[in-house]
């Protein structure tokens, strides 16, 4: 394997004396090794999900006739929408170092909100949905408020929210009853499916987008000699994102209806919204100055603070944003089941994307994640449900089931965090 | 000599009853490393978080470029061009070494991070400063060695430009190579023409670097005078006793009444 080391254009440099660093990682071979020193290191993202996944899905395929029919693998992708938004939004407070144990309970009260708006007080459904996301922020705001500001942990005030929100959703829908969530529009996100023709531009859009993308900051980052990787690394990634976007997008776009006379065919709503925030969230994490403020600040707060952030802003704004997905989540899951009740998003909803979060990479301890280990995980927890609900299993092992999974990845990520720094990867 | 860049002149600080500095008089130097000395409670971290703009003055002026000038906080002094590298550092081990120098003042291009621009930055400092020791910019600082993340963070200070570091204790967790290297950027960072001041316990490294040494000695200026004036044992008289030969204050002040 050779390593080809660039001397700093000499432009740049006094003396070119910064010899050490090295500019390419040369080769394919070298990149590979890169990666499996990084995962020896402890950094393993999310590849252990990744791997679960598989697992998992050759588990319950062996296990369940019904398993991989076309009809459940979609029902499985909108089931994981709520989970993988829910988790969505918990990254930035994850980010920090922080939880929001009322994620879930907040998401269902602005979706609440947004329901008995539309079924009570006749509003449309865009009225509607920004107030819902309105409550989103209020609530938001509050829980940062007090744990920036009054520097109470998050996990005692987003806990006091837990259970605060449930009494508010009781008092407004009453005991034991449900508000209906039939708004056509709404409603079609769980339910209805994008035009196929339409789903393949969609596709195609993000694989050219992407590719460009890439292929300029290669360019940019050869002429300026800055650190890059092999150019085959690059062709590779948008190879695969394409791959993985023709596989969905295929798959999708074929009749996966039982009734012959009633096709259904194409993206479900859902997950255009689910891809939609991601690509959002991985902008705004990676690309913009409040992304990396909220690295930093999870990082090392205080060297976070010396260098002018305002840490109690970054705080409370990631707080903001997790209740605000938390609704968004919330809209979804509410799509799903056609209802808000009192109990939605409480019991293991949170858990449920906590889980997630985590499994996908993201780590507890503040600092380390990316959004789309959020979407990775929420598929590994809705395989586990979904694969266990057509086990017909009882109600108990999907609970021990699903809290075993979240310990385990939790045991992953101190363990992984402990040979980080053994390893100082 | 020249003029000297910055300079506090009869600087007095008392907190509640204790009174922590007495007029104390105190020049930076361009081009030139000077040395902060003293025992523990001499008063020097006193008078660098005056520096930095942390506290506030009881009396006594404070001069930039001969002018005096009104100082009211931390982000007055930044504005001046003066960056304090901190003993405890202040970087984030998740960043890596790009992302940590631009920390809080990232670069953008239409709302979008920079990096390109910002990686290049960096580069062109490390190798202005002839830094070796690291492999990458994008390394993150997790895995660097303490003495590298001593150089990044003083990097980070050359970065924006400044005319004046100061060093808090910059070499006391290091080993014997490490110390060496950052004790090499200390002299290039004055080559550069920057005022640098060195707060340290090590006179061995002080005599290395130094040009001048303003000992302390129970909140008072014992001696401001040029290294190669002073020997080792002078130095360690004048923080220990206040005096020696014919430097240090004239009359005990433990005995004079304070």
């Amino acid at each position: 394997m050779t390593t080809e080391t660039n001397q700093q254009p000499s432009a740049a440099a006094d003396d070119g004396s910064f010899a050490g660093d090295t500019v390419t990682t040369a080769t394919l071979g070298t990149a590979f090794q890169d990666y499996i020193n990084r995962l020896r290191g402890g950094d393993m993202r999310s590849l252990p999900a990744i791997l679960g996944l598989i697992v998992l899905v050759v588990i319950f395929s062996f296990a369940s006739d019904t398993f991989t029919t076309r009809l459940n693998i979609a029902n499985l992708m909108t089931q994981a929408g709520p989970i993988c938004v829910l988790a969505l939004g918990l990254i930035p407070v994850l980010l920090l170092g922080e939880i929001d144990l009322s994620a879930g309970v907040a998401g269902s009260t602005g979706a609440m909100a947004t329901s008995l708006l539309i079924v009570d007080h006749g509003q449309g459904w865009t009225v509607a949905t920004l107030a819902g996301l309105a409550v989103g922020v209020v609530i938001g705001l509050a829980i940062g408020l007090l744990v920036a500001r009054l520097g109470i942990p998050s996990f005692v005030v987003t806990l006091a929210f837990f259970l605060g929100l449930q009494g508010v959703m009781l008092k407004f829908i009453g005991q034991g009853g449900s508000v209906r969530f039939n708004n056509e529009v709404l409603r079609g996100l769980a339910i209805k499916n994008i035009d196929p023709t339409a789903g393949w531009i969609g596709a195609a859009i993000i694989v050219v987008v992407f590719a460009v993308v890439s292929l300029r900051t290669f360019r940019i980052q050869v002429a300026q000699g800055l650190q890059h990787p092999p150019f085959s690394l690059v062709l590779i990634r948008i190879g695969l994102l394409a791959v993985v976007l023709i596989a969905l997008v295929g798959f999708m776009n074929q009749n996966r209806s039982r009734n012959p006379n009633f096709p259904i065919e194409g993206v479900p709503q859902m997950l255009i919204v689910v891809v939609a925030l991601l690509i959002l969230w991985t902008f705004i994490l990676t690309r913009t100055r409040y992304g990396r403020h909220i690295y930093a600040v999870g990082g090392n707060a205080e060297a976070a603070r010396r260098a002018g952030i305002n840490v109690r802003r970054i705080r409370t704004s990631a707080f903001i944003c997790c209740s605000t997905m938390a609704v968004v989540s919330g809209l979804l899951l509410a799509a799903n089941t056609g209802k808000v009740s009192p109990g939605s998003g409480g019991g293991n909803a949170l858990l449920y994307a906590v889980g997630a979060a985590v499994i996908g990479g993201t780590s507890l301890f503040g600092g380390k994640g990316r959004a789309v280990d959020a979407v990775i995980g929420g598929l590994v927890i809705a395989t586990i449900i979904n694969g266990l609900l057509l086990l017909n299993n009882a109600a108990w092992i999907n609970y021990v089931v699903t809290g075993g999974v979240l310990l385990i990845a939790a045991g992953v990520d101190a363990i992984s965090r402990r040979r980080r720094s053994a390893a100082g990867v | 000599m020249s003029e000297p860049l910055l300079e506090l002149r009869g600087v007095n600080k008392s907190f509640g009853v204790v009174h922590v500095l007495h007029d104390v008089d105190f020049a930076v130097y361009p081009g030139q490393v000077t040395a902060l000395v003293g025992d523990n409670g001499a008063g020097k971290s006193t008078l660098v978080k005056i520096i930095a703009g942390i506290y506030g003055r009881d009396t006594g002026e404070f001069f930039f470029d001969g002018k005096p000038v009104e100082v009211h906080g931390p982000r007055d002094v930044a504005a001046l061009g003066v960056e304090v590298v901190y003993q405890d550092l202040a970087l984030c081990d998740n960043l890596d070494i790009t992302q940590n120098m631009f920390l809080g003042r990232e670069e953008t291009k239409g709302g979008v991070l920079d990096e390109p621009t910002m990686e290049a930055r960096a580069r062109e400092t490390l190798s202005s400063l002839s830094v070796r020791t690291v492999n990458s910019v994008r390394q993150t600082v997790a895995s660097l060695s303490g003495g590298q993340r001593q150089t990044v963070a003083i990097a980070k200070a050359v970065l924006w430009n400044s005319k004046i570091v100061l060093l808090d204790e910059p070499t006391a967790a290091l080993g014997v190579a490490q110390t060496r290297q950052v004790l090499d950027l200390v002299r290039r960072l004055a080559d550069h023409g920057l005022g640098v001041v060195l707060i340290s316990h090590n006179m061995t490294d002080v005599l290395e670097v130094a040009d001048r040494i303003t000992a302390l000695y129970l909140g008072r200026v014992a001696a401001d005078v040029a290294a190669k004036e002073v020997s080792h044992s002078q130095i360690v008289e004048l923080i220990t006793a206040g005096r020696s030969g014919s430097y240090g204050i004239s009359e005990n002040p433990a005995t004079a009444g304070i």
